[in-house]
């Protein structure tokens, strides 16, 4: 298959073709398997979450691995904690607000330092997060791994190819206004993020 | 009589409230009612939880329970006045 060429497309971001055109992949799981994980390490208490709401696509062309767009959205309301009381506090007005800022984004802007190796790669991508209704451009690491053809081996009769990314990041929830400066003894000010989704291309 | 059955309460509810920390787990953090179990997909490699209804008593459990427990035995103490005979 000569005429078919591929790369490794990244993203938060990135996406790696087999076809010479741009390729839409859907973060909404039916499987359920996307999931962000977030660790609050305080001095007195340490607090560990994951949120498994997420949806958003991106589309990217493999003749152009930097001309990346798209937006992937995270359900405030499904993060989860295993405390029920500390899940109110969480979701509650005081902290995240879940029913006046129902949706985390980050949308994509750029893609740089992107390196290869085979259907996996890493880059820069530098995007725009908006949480609590405040957006700020972040520059986060990602892994990419282009999975072709095996959308349907995840069950389904969908032909069609995965798009999996991995990110670790660290953001200041001072920077988006979440109870900036309190209660910093037992939620610490910075929060750390794992994220590990994959995106779907289904062929037409 | 009622003395005897607070104090014998207390120690009761302080022996159950301990051991069903320990046998719960023993958890030092704060009460669980859901437990992560972690899973892996196998085509893309994503390990992700899912979530178990578990009841996890907490430290938190342990402080209420003990206090519960002590405040009965702490009852049992209180001087009454006898009523005297006509």
């Amino acid at each position: 298959m000569t005429t078919k060429l591929f790369a490794t497309a990244l993203l938060a971001t990135v996406a790696v073709s087999a076809q010479a055109e741009p390729l839409t992949f859907d973060f909404k799981d039916p499987k359920g398997v996307n999931n962000i994980v977030f660790k609050l390490d305080a001095p007195l208490e340490s607090i560990n979450g994951t949120a498994s709401g997420i949806s958003g696509s991106v589309t990217a062309d493999p003749s152009s691995p930097a001309d990346v767009k798209g937006k992937i959205i995270v359900a405030t309301e499904t993060l989860h904690v295993p405390n029920p009381v500390m899940k109110d506090h969480l979701h509650g007005p005081k902290w995240l607000d879940v029913k006046t800022h129902p949706e985390i984004t980050f949308e994509l802007k750029k893609v740089s330092d992107v390196q290869r190796d085979g259907n996996s790669g890493t880059a820069n991508v530098t995007g725009v997060f908006t949480l609590m209704g405040v957006s700020k451009e972040i520059t986060v690491p990602v892994k990419a791994t282009y999975l072709p053809g095996k959308l349907k081996a995840r069950g389904g009769d969908v032909d069609g190819d995965l798009l999996v990314i991995r990110s670790n990041f660290k953001i200041n929830r001072s920077d988006f206004k979440i109870q900036a400066g309190q209660n910093t003894d037992k939620v610490s000010e910075e929060i750390d993020i794992s994220l590990s989704i994959a995106g779907a291309a289904p062929k037409a | 009589m009622l003395r005897t059955f607070l104090r014998l309460i207390a120690a009761i509810c302080l022996a159950g409230v301990i051991g069903l920390w320990v046998t719960l787990g023993a958890e030092k953090g704060w009460t669980k009612t859901s437990v992560p179990i972690q899973k892996t997909d196998e085509i893309t490699g994503i390990e992700y939880p899912v979530f178990e209804n578990r009841f996890v008593p907490g430290l938190d459990f342990l402080v209420a329970g003990c206090a519960g427990s002590i405040f009965l035995a702490a009852v049992s103490f209180i001087p009454t006045t006898k009523r005297k005979k006509p």
